[in-house]
């Protein structure tokens, strides 16, 4: 039995706006063990990045118990969740979310700016981890010069350069074609086999989903099928 | 120092808006550092002109009215008083009214021996100028701006005093040239022509038998107060009152009678800066606002609240710094022309340097409430926008 990387025990959240309280998760419960590649899919509005948001500490749940890691997140405070966020979790988003103004390499190095390496430092590791995406030709580039794929790949990278242990990318192929969503899809799937990260990803696209070990279906607030943990 | 590329690349992310506002407060604080120095100028103006031991005797009412040469005898008698000398104003241009030429009569033995340390003279035309009643010493600036040269004969037109022949136009020889001794004091005399006393006198039409003011060399500077004291007692409940006072103090209040140029210059330099702060803080607030995303992506990697506070400020402090610098270098490389156009002001370049604590304090001012914003951004609420 591998040990669960996220555990999840009966987690709602509930956002009020005005007057209105809209329960968006409901007594959900989940384990993802370590190593484990997870897609999480469901109709818009079912609450899957309200789920990725908890685990990535992005958010706080209203109530149950979150840890990821072996961190309690629920009981952290927003400065030691930010901490925490910036050694174990990297994030992936739909739309690369790149700085503009700043090339490839110096994209990739922001998480290593909170760290205490020197600059010559960063730029080896932020150079590794545009290799290991097989982006290293462009790291001089910037943003508006790359291809959504290329561009993507220069955020996975971003999420890899301070080596956590999760990351969490929110439809990571969304906004490319089908050829560039399977390359940045094998990548994760690469990254997963070959070195061992732990992956949710969330996405509307089966076979995006296919990629990963297990897929999570969610409705209304709730885990169509309960998570189990991988064996 | 590891954020700075981080913090420049943003300040630079739209580079047209980025230009235009530096401009913007290169020129405010351009403006700045010549508005101030003229105010250090008029605010000092008699910073090591007279020395510590000169006085000078004006009405007590106003330096616009005239005091009898007779008192001369008095205040001479007056215990402490090493010499007297009297001088009127004369206010006086060359051709043309932009021409200012600060003429002053004198009377020469009591003059030269109050001031006998200020000025560089030759033996010889000094001595022409003792002999020459319509005789003028002109300083040597003064002869090379306006191309004179020693046996010249030059009109100056007074602003006041008429002839006796109703005109207002002086005719003077150049028997000789001067300079200050002491470099400093150069361009404040360096509009001065100096001539005789009892011309000036026997020709004016109006005021005979009057001066301007006495100014007085005490033997002990650390009396000038009792001094001061006694001679206004001399002339206490008669019809010409005197009011003493050191020479720097006289210096003032005669820039004074024009207003109150601190007041004015301030009150520019506050519609300025008014104005900067607005801007400034409009173009900080619209830069946060337009980069919500990113700084929510910040928060996401990891950066802390105070972290992302401390960059916006940054960039604030980077822009106006960066910005004053500029604006207060040229407006040092600026002196120069200032100086040729307020001559006989002396200018320095001391206060520029507040000008860099009003930079942190506009950066402070402008870069805190989008620094706010960005601290409180709520991650979730920032990105649902742009995922």
């Amino acid at each position: 039995m591998t040990a669960a990387i996220v555990s999840l025990s009966h987690v709602s959240k509930r956002y009020v706006r005005g007057k209105q309280s809209i329960e968006v998760l409901e007594d959900l419960s989940l384990d993802i063990a370590q190593g484990e590649f997870v897609a999480l899919m469901g109709p818009s509005g079912s609450g899957k990045t309200t789920l990725l948001n908890l685990i990535g500490g992005l958010d706080t749940p209203t109530s149950g118990q979150i840890t990821v890691a072996g961190q309690r997140l629920d009981r952290l405070s927003s400065g030691a969740l930010a901490r925490w966020r910036s050694t174990h979790v990297g994030f992936v988003f739909q739309f690369y979310n790149l700085m503009p103004m700043l090339t490839a390499q110096r994209n990739v190095e922001l998480p290593l700016l909170l760290t205490r390496l020197s600059g010559s430092q960063r730029k080896a590791h932020a150079l590794a981890a545009l290799t290991l995406v097989g982006i290293a030709d462009r790291a001089k580039h910037k943003p508006s010069e790359l291809s959504g794929g290329q561009a993507q790949r220069v955020a996975i990278a971003r999420a890899l350069v301070a080596d956590p242990t999760l990351l969490v990318c929110d439809e990571p192929t969304g906004d490319l074609d089908r050829k560039s969503a399977d390359e940045v899809l094998h990548l994760l799937q690469e990254l997963n086999r070959e070195h061992g990260k732990s992956i949710v990803i969330v996405t509307h696209d089966p076979k995006a989903a296919e990629f990963a070990g297990r897929q999570l279906h969610m409705d209304k607030g709730s885990l169509l099928e309960p998570g189990t943990l991988a064996a | 120092m590891k954020f700075f590329p981080l913090v420049w690349a943003t300040l630079w992310r739209k580079k047209t808006r980025t230009i235009f506002t530096l401009l913007s407060i290169v020129v405010a604080f351009l403006l700045f550092g010549v508005l101030e120095t003229v105010d250090d100028a008029f605010a000092h103006p008699g910073v090591g002109v007279s020395g510590a031991n000169n006085l000078i005797t004006t009405n007590k009412y106003s330096i616009t009215l005239q005091l009898p040469f007779s008192d001369t005898q008095q205040i001479r008698s007056v215990p402490g008083v090493a010499e007297v000398t009297w001088i009127t104003w004369f206010g006086a241009y060359y051709q043309e009214s932009k021409n200012f030429v600060f003429a002053m009569p004198i009377d020469t033995d009591t003059y030269f021996n109050l001031h006998k340390d200020e000025f560089i003279v030759s033996a010889a035309q000094m001595n022409a100028f003792r002999t020459t009643r319509t005789g003028a010493l002109v300083n040597a600036e003064l002869m090379k701006k306006f191309g004179w040269k020693v046996g010249d004969k030059v009109p100056l037109h007074s602003t006041i005093w008429t002839q006796k022949n109703g005109s207002l136009d002086w005719t003077f020889d150049i028997v000789g040239s001067f300079l200050a001794k002491d470099p400093t004091q150069q361009s404040q005399q360096a509009t001065s022509v100096l001539f005789h006393y009892e011309l000036f006198d026997e020709g004016r039409s109006f005021g005979k038998g009057n001066v301007g003011w006495f100014e007085e060399r005490i033997a002990n500077p650390s009396e000038a107060g009792a001094v001061a004291g006694r001679i206004d007692a001399l002339f206490a409940n008669s019809s010409d009152e005197t009011k003493t006072q050191p020479a720097k103090d006289f210096t003032m209040a005669f820039v004074k009678q024009f207003g109150d140029i601190g007041f004015v210059l301030r009150a520019i330099l506050g519609a300025v800066f008014f104005t900067l702060l607005l801007l400034t803080g409009n173009t900080m607030m619209q830069s946060v606002r337009e980069r919500i995303p990113e700084l929510a992506v910040l928060k996401t990697l990891g950066f802390s609240d105070g972290t992302v506070l401390g960059l916006v400020i940054t960039e604030s402090l980077l822009l106006c710094l960066t910005a004053a610098v500029i604006g207060l270098a040229l407006s040092y490389a600026a002196l120069p022309i200032i100086k040729h156009g307020l001559q006989g002001v002396e200018l320095s370049p001391r206060a520029l340097l507040p000008g860099l604590g009003v930079a942190v304090i506009l950066a402070l001012i402008v870069g805190f409430p989008p620094a706010l914003r960005a601290m409180r951004l709520n991650i979730v609420d920032a990105l649902a926008d742009k995922r």
